[in-house]
Order: C-alpha cells, then structure tokens, then sequence
C-alpha cells in the first residue's frame, strides 16, 4: 500500500490548495475496530490524510466522519472494503475512485460523486448534484434524494438508484450498467448511450438520440424488486424501461486491446 | 470557472456586507481575479452612484493623482450642471468614488454625461443598490472598500476566473443594468451570440464599458424590464433569446432571481427557508453564513426562480 506520507508528497502548488505540509491530524476517537472524528476544523487533505490512516495504517473497518461541512473532495480513492459514515453533507468530487467501501452520507453531495467508482455501495440520504455517478464502472450508487443534470454520464457499468427526480442528459453516452430512477427525468435521457439499461417510474420530458423503450424481461423484475429490498425504498412502482436504438451503433466498440488483435 | 453567490433576506435586513464576503471567499478557488458584490442597503431618497476614473493596474504616470483629481472636479461640476444637487462625493480607494446627489432627472443621461469625463465608468446607480467590484480576493475587496457592516436585503457577488475578457474592474463582475435603476447581474458561464445582442443593444443606444460577454445579460435584462416585462418574464425570455452556458442572478430594488440555461451545464446550489433564501455555485459558499446541516438542492435545466423581500 502506498505511504500515506512521505516519498510521492506534492511539493509544488501554485495555488495553495494542495497542503502539501499537511499531516495526519490523528484526531480520532479508536473503539476497537471502529472510530470516529470531528472533521469541522479539518482541511479536505487532513480528513482524506485522517481516513487514509485509519483505514490503511490502523486496519480500522467502520470510520464514522462527523460535520464534514460539504467540503469538495473528500473520501476520495479508498481501496479497501470497509464502512464509511458521513454525517452531513459532502461538496463537490466526493468518493471518487472508490474501489469496495460500503460508505453512507446521511446529508447531500455536489457533482460528480463517485465518479469513476469500481465497487462498493454508496447511500446518499439526500439530494445529489450533477454528474452523479460519472463513469461509474461497477457498485451500487444509491441516492434517496433528487440528483442533477448528466447522471451517470459514460457510466461503464455498476447500478444507480434515484428515488427522485434527475436532470436534463440523464444516462448521456451511457455504455453499460443500470439506472432506476423513480421520479421523473428531463429532456435528453440516455442521449448517444451505447448499451445498458434505464428504467424510469416517472414522466420523461424526453428521449435523447438512440434511446428507445426496451422489452421488458422478468430479469428486469428481479433486479428491481431485489435493489428495492436491499434498499429498504418499499413496494416498487411501476417502470418504463430505455435502452439504446442501436441507430448510431458505428462506434468501434472493442476494446483496445481487441481492436489490435483485428487490425493485425 | 467563476463562482456566484445570493442571498435574500426574507424577514428584514442583516449584515449582507460579511455576509457575502464569506460566501465569496470561500469560493476564492473558483476565481481569483476579481471580486464583485451589488449590495442593497435601505432605500434612500437619494441616487448613490458608484463610478470609478481609472482602473486598478491602469499605469501610474506622472500626473495620475492630479488627473485624477481633475476629473473628480470635472465629475461634480458636471453633476451640478446636469441638475443634481451633490449630498456627498466620498473617495473609497484611490480611483473609485460614491457620490450621493439628490436627482429626478434621467438617469441614461446622468451615466452618459458622467462617463463622458475621460476614465469615467460609472458602476451602478440607483437609490438602494451599490455595486463593489475590484481585483484580488473578496476579503481584500471588502477591506479595501469597508464592506464589513453593510446592513441590507439582499446581495450577489461574484469570484472571477478571467475568461473572455481582460482582468481588470471593468471586466469585473457585478454588472449594473444600464441605464436601470437598482439592477444588476452576475453570470457564469460563456454567451456564444454575446457579439449579436451587443450589436442589437448599441442600436437601441445602450452603451457596453467592457469586452466582457456578462454585460450584455444586464443590458438585455434592463431593456426588457424597460418594455414592461417583470424580471421574472425578462429572465424566461433570456433563456431563448441567449446561447451558451449560464447560471445567472439578478437583482433588483426587492427581488433576487436566478436562470439556468438548457443544459443545466453551470452548478448552482440553493437553499430556502422562511428567514432567508441562499444561492451559491457551491454548498460551501452557503456553509459559510449558515454553519450547520442544511438542505440544498439543485436547480434543473431551464429553471427561472425569482424571490422577493
């Protein structure tokens, strides 16, 4: 694992945002294979400094964060399987580059939450902004709330859950995975997506290009109804189900390392 | 990038001054080449006149305190022979003054013949509205102009990052109506028919001080609402007649609103309760004057929302 300190510190910043002279406030309250802090008087880089520690250096498993105070980019590139706990609310760039975590924030997020996640599951109590999910490509992001424009925009894979309404680009260029959202959505849904899935219970203002209603299969009933329980969001309604035409489908869609193999 | 930030007061006035210097300076890292503010205070009999005669990296030459001074004289003298009786013509930094005069003339006239003095840009006008805007930060800003303390309804500001025009206080942010009374507007975001309307604007005998495409909302906005359109109408009209990304707020005498444009491509945050409503490009900025869990959510695409004191 790489060193929380040390070696690959930034040292040059212009701005003055970067904290390269930060370290770990070591503030915590440690209960056994749990802990809990403050993080109100903490920098972004000393709280991600502090859950680095905690969960990297301690082995500590269940972290409880206290008033994070919709600070941008916190709990950011954690790659371990554990329990995060936010209570309150988080800004803009949160949970990026996740990779296992089990992690709840009891408030909002701002935009792009989770980009890029690999796995986990992420519960977000409240609203969420923009961007949410950006090019998530595997774990369970579930918001309870209403989220912003562009919702898994190049989502890659993985599930996301809106128990309200979302945005304008909803699913924009989406290529794999799911989405259910359960309120409705604005102009533009699963515009020039790829592949995947997207069911909606609500009204959609409109369809983006290539994006037409799908078949709807038994599997389909499955998942929700089983995301539902896991959830706790209750009986499911009733959904309508998007997929992409397959009209624009002349991308090349193999992997680069597939499109070798065909070009040599 | 740029950062915006509102804030109304739903039951009566509050220090909006410190207010919005802590919302402003918490988005520092949005943009920090400028910072703006249109404050309003109690509504006054009087007109209050914000203008500035030189910029703040304008060159100093030999003579610039004395030009200076020449042009504040030529300032007043004209004020006099315009029909406005001077209360008070007071210097807040080295090149940017506040004048109050008794005045019930037309106001176009007023800005046009003030700005005729060489370096003359006048920065707002009206009877509650006062627009503050100069470089650095907004702690630096505040300071320099003696914010702190400015009890009032409602505010906007505004964090520049420097995009489409020069960094300098014309290019600055917020931007006055001209020639409307007690208007102003800040903006993020890019106009991409910026050039057309300024065209459209200067036919109807509007004038633009600066290169920045802002502007021209204010402008727009003010031509409108000089029609007979509310602001809210004005400001549902914009999101058709005006291409490109934006967040926008207005401000007028007793409402604040704010504009998405159709892809809801520029953040806003909002938060509304009966005391007050806040609006800031981040949740931080509205952390920053209401320091406990809050709940906040994002306007949608197309969104017009006008509140009133």
């Amino acid at each position: 694992m790489e060193p929380v300190g040390g070696e690959r510190r930034i040292t040059y910043d212009a701005r003055g945002l970067a904290e390269p002279d930060a370290e770990v406030p070591a503030v915590s309250e440690i209960d056994g294979d749990r802990a809990v802090f403050d993080a109100a008087k903490l920098t972004t880089r000393q709280i991600n400094l502090e859950l680095r520690n905690l969960i990297y250096e301690q082995g500590i498993r269940d972290v409880t964060v206290r008033n994070p105070g919709a600070k941008h980019s916190i709990g950011v590139g954690i790659l371990q399987r554990c329990r995060i706990r936010f209570e309150g609310s988080l800004g803009y760039f949160g949970l990026g580059l996740i990779d296992g975590p089990e992690i709840v924030v009891e408030g909002r997020v701002g935009w792009s939450v989770c980009e890029n996640m690999m796995s986990g599951v992420v519960e977000i109590k409240k609203n969420a902004g923009s961007l949410t999910g950006a090019a998530i490509r595997g774990g369970d992001l579930v918001v309870h709330g209403s989220v912003g424009a562009r919702t898994g925009i190049d989502q890659k894979g993985g599930t996301i859950i809106v128990g309200g309404d979302a945005g304008s680009m909803t699913a924009f260029m989406m290529q794999r995975g799911r989405q259910i959202i359960c309120g409705d959505v604005g102009p533009g849904l699963g515009d020039s997506m790829y592949d995947g899935e997207i069911f909606v219970a609500g009204t959609v203002a409109s369809l983006g290009i290539d994006c037409v209603p799908g078949e709807w299969t038994d599997a389909d009933t499955e998942l929700i109804e089983r995301k539902f329980r896991i959830y706790g969001l209750g009986t499911p309604p009733e959904f309508q189900k998007f997929v992409c035409g397959k009209v624009l489908y002349n991308y090349d869609n193999l992997e680069p390392s597939e499109r070798k193999l065909v070009i040599h | 990038m740029c950062g915006i930030a509102g804030i109304i007061h739903r039951d009566g006035s509050a220090d909006v001054g410190s207010e919005m210097t802590s919302m402003l300076q918490s988005m520092k890292h949005r943009g920090p080449d400028s910072s703006g503010y249109a404050l309003f205070g109690p509504a006054s009999d009087l007109v209050v006149i914000r203008f500035k005669l030189a910029d703040a990296n304008d060159p100093r030459d030999f003579d610039f305190k004395e030009r200076l001074e020449r042009h504040r004289l030529e300032v007043e003298t004209r004020l006099s022979k315009i029909g406005a009786s001077i209360d008070r013509v007071e210097s807040e930094t080295e090149y940017a003054y506040r004048a109050q005069v008794r005045y019930d003339g037309d106001l176009k006239a007023l800005a046009d013949y003030l700005e005729d003095v060489p370096g003359c840009e006048v920065l707002s006008l009206g009877h509650s509205l006062e627009i503050v805007k100069d470089l650095g930060d907004a702690m630096e800003v505040s300071n320099l102009y003696g914010l702190a303390g400015f009890e009032g309804t409602h505010a906007i500001g505004h964090v520049r990052m420097a995009t489409e025009s020069d960094v300098d206080i014309s290019g600055a942010h917020p931007y006055w109506a001209y020639p409307f009374s007690d208007v102003a507007v800040v903006h993020n975001g890019q106009l991409t028919n910026y050039f057309q309307w300024k065209r459209r604007l200067e036919f109807s005998g509007h004038r633009f001080q600066s290169e920045c495409d802002s502007e021209i909302i204010a402008v727009y906005l003010a031509e409108k609402m000089a029609e007979g359109s509310s602001l809210k109408e004005a400001m549902d009209q914009s999101l058709d007649d005006l291409d490109g990304v934006f967040t926008y707020m207005a401000v007028t005498q007793d409402s604040l609103g704010v504009a998405k444009d159709e892809m809801a491509a520029k953040p806003l945050v909002l938060y509304e309760s009966d005391e007050l409503v806040a609006m800031a490009s981040e949740e931080i900025a509205i952390r920053a004057v209401l320091d406990r869990e809050i709940d906040t959510y994002d306007p949608y695409e197309r969104q017009v929302l006008v509140w009133s004191r």
